[in-house]
């Protein structure tokens, strides 16, 4: 049963993010040879004709429930689907029950994370104690802790409060850590439901204003400029937003931008017909953002795509849709919607997508193995991708325990083909495969 | 569950009534009504919509026209003709496609203690005439009903006759009997009068 | 049609069939004996998860004229106070074999995630969710307006529509689900909206509907509409900033006796005034303007019976295997 798997791999004529086709040599948790008709000797080979080669994808924000509700996601079930998703390392953000607001929470993520061997796991740390943003968490002891925290995030609630949105920016100077604004001005969106517009106007539906992102990201941006500090904005929805943060970083302002693939496809149109399954934070807006956010991200103004992963017992999401939960999964649909909204409309090649979903995500994040490039002696965190690949989504065929993808039933291109985590394949032919061996080892180490 | 049978590839139609036919057979069932009757007092005559009522009125016409011969005393035929909507009185309404309901139009004198006279074109079933005496009795009570028809095709499934018949016309369950009166029906765009009997050749 | 859950749905077709059908269940409605046996073993299931005894009641009397079976099923709880789930009263009242559900809850769209789940096979009605429709409200505004203006245009009612009337709607439009429904309606009906509310409660995004807008009621009133339909404010709105005071309010939006007294200056004979119901005397409505011959009031609860039995009549009687047709093909049926 356990046969231990074999340590090299050679992957064979694989297009180098989407350009020269190469063979890449994985052994001992690194890349140990690139280049034309490496040798296979000991090696498992894996044709990859027709496939991409791409550094391990990097998520910013994935919510993985662990502690508390481990009826909707648990971190090894919501790893496993960022495998088959592609990825490497993850972000598990912090409102979790307890809230990872202190040394001890985003460590237990971390082990979690070591324990279940699928992708790097990296807690991101509260910002305020309990999400109650009112006093800072213990950013300090977090980010000296085991789990190394440096993103830290009320995501789920806005850090509202300008003094304390200020004293944070200043204060994670210290560690180098970033501050992942969830802008939402929360007396603008009291009882919100859906953008604010005209579908919403004919729905009755509480709407939900762009304005209410738009002021935080605008607040935000000046406060991160006037403190010298760094500011990343969670899944940024609206043409607006991207506005203010085009003209931050045209000053010179150290703001970054994260997108998710939701926003680059959906519409607030799919509201009408009330399915809580569209219902998500921020809300699905209209086609005009849709468009500003897909240039938004080919040109550099938004930095990164974010998943913004956030399953839901399917309880939470069978209902009215002002009692449903917000929020989508998207772990396993991300690789394939970015595919289909950045790199089949033109708007972006491979490279551009290795920038967006790996490379700055993990500079962000302060992951120093990933998101780097496919070279000799790197991690050997990379992702084959068969970007000619057609599926139909199906929430039931999913590693996430949750059902809740807006995508069920659409036809996506592009398919996970591998993905090596640390030189181990999680994902192999298309399916998962095993976890990292060293998982059981974390495992002894916790005891 | 009744489902519409589908359409043959040929359908013979044969005429079985003429326009003369129709008049004779309504004057013949107008003399009959006002023989039962003993004369117009009383008499209410109700039809079934849609083509029971164009007969109500053509039959209240000749016999407001006998009875102006008979005693010389001028009666309205409109002050004794009416209209019964059943739709809603119907067993059949959950099986076929949703009836919109028609107006019931009663003579002013009302229905209490008349003597009704229901008229429908053709009496099949019997199932349409027990919807209509469903409806008379949340109307009024009257002293009498009776029921004229023009066409009696036989097939009854309910212990129902007919008082007056203007023919009897034995059919097969396979065919259809369709009754066009002016009042209604243009093949065309000429009014026409006929009883047909359609059936599969 | 399958489910009535929102106007929008309607064509003018739809719309003026529910309006003749309502015409003739109008008529019923006069005799000595007011009960059809249409819905004879039909189930009709009134499902309330917000209190309202008006709607309520209209309905249940509509669906016992019909000879249907009532059942009624108040749900306590609220957005607050989460209840018993929409999902499992939905499949209760499935393996109850409801025919019809008559819907009222506070959540807009509730019935029509009931009528597009698979929780439940029965035809559901919208009686009224949220902020969103309340389409029965509208079809009996409509059929008020419609035997108003048959009359004065000297036609009958039965087959004809709303065109060159002009309808003036007055008040908390943002949070009204009956202005949403009349709005729709009247407009497929071939009428004139135009629609007279604070700025702080004209939804974002209502510069899309096929409507004037005005924030100005004495202005909508000199521009002569053949009727006026006052919406109610609710009480939750008083406090939350929307405007500074109820007096305010009341002096800027409400129909009081100086405008009562305007339409006969402007020499609008015929011109109507509705409302909901319940209302709020002397707040958005005086108490003179409610009671004039004007008022229209208590001929909307009225032809609200009507309307429902109507609207239940066309929903439950036809076989849903197949497509409703005006005439049946067979012109003696078994």
């Amino acid at each position: 049963m356990n046969a231990p798997a074999p340590a090299r791999y050679l992957i064979r004529g694989a297009a180098l993010l989407g350009r020269e086709r190469a063979d890449l040599l994985i052994a001992d948790g690194i890349i140990a040879g690139v280049g034309q008709g490496l040798s296979a000797a000991g090696a498992e080979v894996i044709d990859a004709d027709g496939l991409i080669a791409l550094p391990g994808l990097v998520d910013l924000h994935t919510h993985l429930r662990e502690p508390g509700r481990e009826d909707a996601e648990t971190v090894e079930t919501g790893t496993r689907a960022a495998a088959r998703g592609g990825f490497t390392a993850v972000h598990a953000m912090a409102n979790s029950t307890p809230v990872a607001d202190t040394a001890g929470v985003v460590e237990q993520v971390y082990s979690l994370g070591r324990r279940a061997g699928w992708v790097e796991v990296r807690p991101v740390g509260a910002v305020t104690v309990g999400l109650g943003g009112t006093q800072l968490a213990e950013l300090g002891a977090m980010a000296d802790s085991r789990a190394r925290v440096r993103v830290f995030s009320d995501d789920g609630v806005c850090v509202s409060d300008p003094v304390l949105m200020r004293r944070a920016l200043e204060y994670v100077k210290a560690f180098d850590g970033v501050i992942a604004q969830h802008a939402q001005e929360p007396r603008l969106t009291e009882g919100a439901q859906m953008n604010e517009g005209a579908v919403s106007a004919v729905l009755g539906l509480t709407g939900w204003p762009a304005v209410a992102e738009e002021s935080i990201i605008a607040r935000d941006v000046l406060l991160a400029h006037h403190v010298q500090s760094r500011l990343h904005v969670c899944h940024v929805s609206t043409a607006g937003s991207v506005e203010i943060i085009r003209w931050a970083k045209a000053r010179g302002i150290r703001v970054t931008a994260e997108v998710t693939p939701h926003h680059l496809l959906l519409t607030d149109e799919l509201v009408r017909s009330y399915n809580p399954v569209y219902k998500v934070n921020p809300p699905l807006r209209t086609s005009e953002d849709v468009q500003a956010l897909r240039e938004a991200l080919a040109d550099g103004t938004i930095d990164v795509v974010g998943t913004d992963h956030a399953p839901h017992p399917s309880e939470h999401k069978d209902c009215e849709w002002a009692q449903a939960a917000m929020g989508m999964t998207g772990l396993e649909t991300a690789l394939s919607v970015v595919q289909h909204t950045m790199i089949n409309t033109g708007l972006m090649d491979w490279e551009g997508f290795a920038r967006v979903t790996s490379s700055t995500p993990a500079t962000i994040g302060g992951l120093e193995q990933q998101g780097r490039p496919l070279a000799e002696g790197e991690a050997a965190n990379v992702t084959l991708v068969d970007p000619e690949a057609r599926w139909v989504v199906d929430p039931d065929k999913m590693a996430t325990m949750g059902r809740n993808s807006p995508f069920a039933g659409t036809e996506l291109p592009g398919a996970v083909h591998a993905t090596f985590f640390r030189g181990h394949p999680t994902v192999l032919a298309g399916r998962l495969n095993t976890p990292h061996p060293t998982a059981a080892e974390e495992s002894t180490w916790t005891g | 569950m009744t489902m519409p049978a589908p359409q043959s590839e040929s359908v013979l139609s044969r005429v079985v009534l003429a326009e003369a036919d129709i008049d004779r057979a309504l004057t013949r069932i107008a003399h009959e009504i006002l023989e039962a009757n003993k004369g117009t007092t009383d008499l209410v005559l109700l039809g079934i919509p849609r083509r029971g009522y164009p007969l109500a009125q053509r039959l209240a016409r000749k016999i407001a026209a006998a009875e102006n011969q008979t005693t010389g005393s001028p009666l309205d035929p409109t002050a004794i003709v009416g209209q019964l909507d059943v739709t809603m009185f119907r067993d059949d309404l959950r099986h076929h496609p949703t009836r919109p309901p028609l107006p019931t139009q009663l003579p002013p004198s009302g229905i209490d203690n008349k003597v009704v006279v229901l008229v429908d074109d053709v009496l099949y079933s019997g199932r349409t005439i027990r919807a209509a005496l469903d409806a008379l009795v949340d109307l009024g009570r009257p002293r009498a009903v009776r029921l004229a028809v023009l066409v009696d095709r036989g097939h009854r499934e309910l212990p129902i006759r007919a008082d007056h018949v203007g023919k009897n016309l034995p059919t097969s369950s396979a065919e259809k009997v369709r009754v066009h009166l002016a009042e209604i029906d243009a093949v065309d765009g000429e009014p026409i009068n006929e009883v047909v009997i359609e059936g599969p050749a | 049609m399958r489910h009535l859950l929102s106007t929008r749905d309607l064509s003018r077709q739809d719309a003026i069939r529910i309006l003749d059908v309502a015409e003739e269940m109008s008529a019923v409605g006069e005799r000595e004996i007011k009960k059809l046996p249409a819905l004879r073993g039909r189930t009709v299931v009134n499902l309330f998860f917000e209190d309202s005894t008006r709607t309520r009641i209209s309905f249940e009397a509509a669906a016992k004229r019909l000879s249907a079976d009532v059942i009624t099923f108040a749900v306590k709880g609220s957005s607050v106070s989460k209840g018993e789930s929409l999902k499992d009263t939905a499949q209760t009242l499935e393996a109850m074999s409801a025919d019809a559900v008559v819907i009222r809850h506070w959540a807009s769209g509730a019935p029509a995630r009931l009528a597009t789940s698979d929780w439940i096979d029965a035809a559901v009605i919208n009686a009224g969710d949220g902020m969103h429709e309340h389409p029965t409200q509208a079809l009996l505004d409509a059929f008020t307006l419609r035997r108003h203006w048959a009359k004065i245009s000297g036609v009958p009612s039965v087959g004809s529509d709303l065109s060159g009337m002009a309808v003036t709607i007055v008040g908390d439009v943002l949070h009204s689900r009956v202005a949403r429904s009349n709005l729709w309606l009247l407009e497929t009906l071939g009428a004139s909206v135009t629609l007279v509310a604070p700025p702080t409660l004209v939804p974002v995004g209502a510069e899309r509907w096929p409507c004037r807008i005005t924030y100005n009621l004495d202005e909508a009133l000199a521009a002569g509409p053949d009727a006026v339909m006052m919406l109610r404010l609710q009480a939750e709105r008083m406090n939350a900033a929307f405007f500074p005071s109820t007096r305010e309010y009341s002096r800027r939006w409400g129909f009081d006796d100086a405008r009562l007294a305007a339409l006969d200056t402007h020499g609008l004979d015929h011109t109507v005034i509705m409302h909901p119901g319940p209302m709020n005397r002397g707040l958005e409505i005086s108490a003179a303007a409610a009671d004039s011959p004007r008022s229209t009031v208590l001929a909307q609860v009225r032809n609200g019976v009507s309307v429902r039995m109507a609207a239940l009549y066309l929903l439950l009687s036809g076989d849903e295997h197949q497509s409703p047709a005006t005439e049946p093909t067979q012109e003696n049926p078994r």
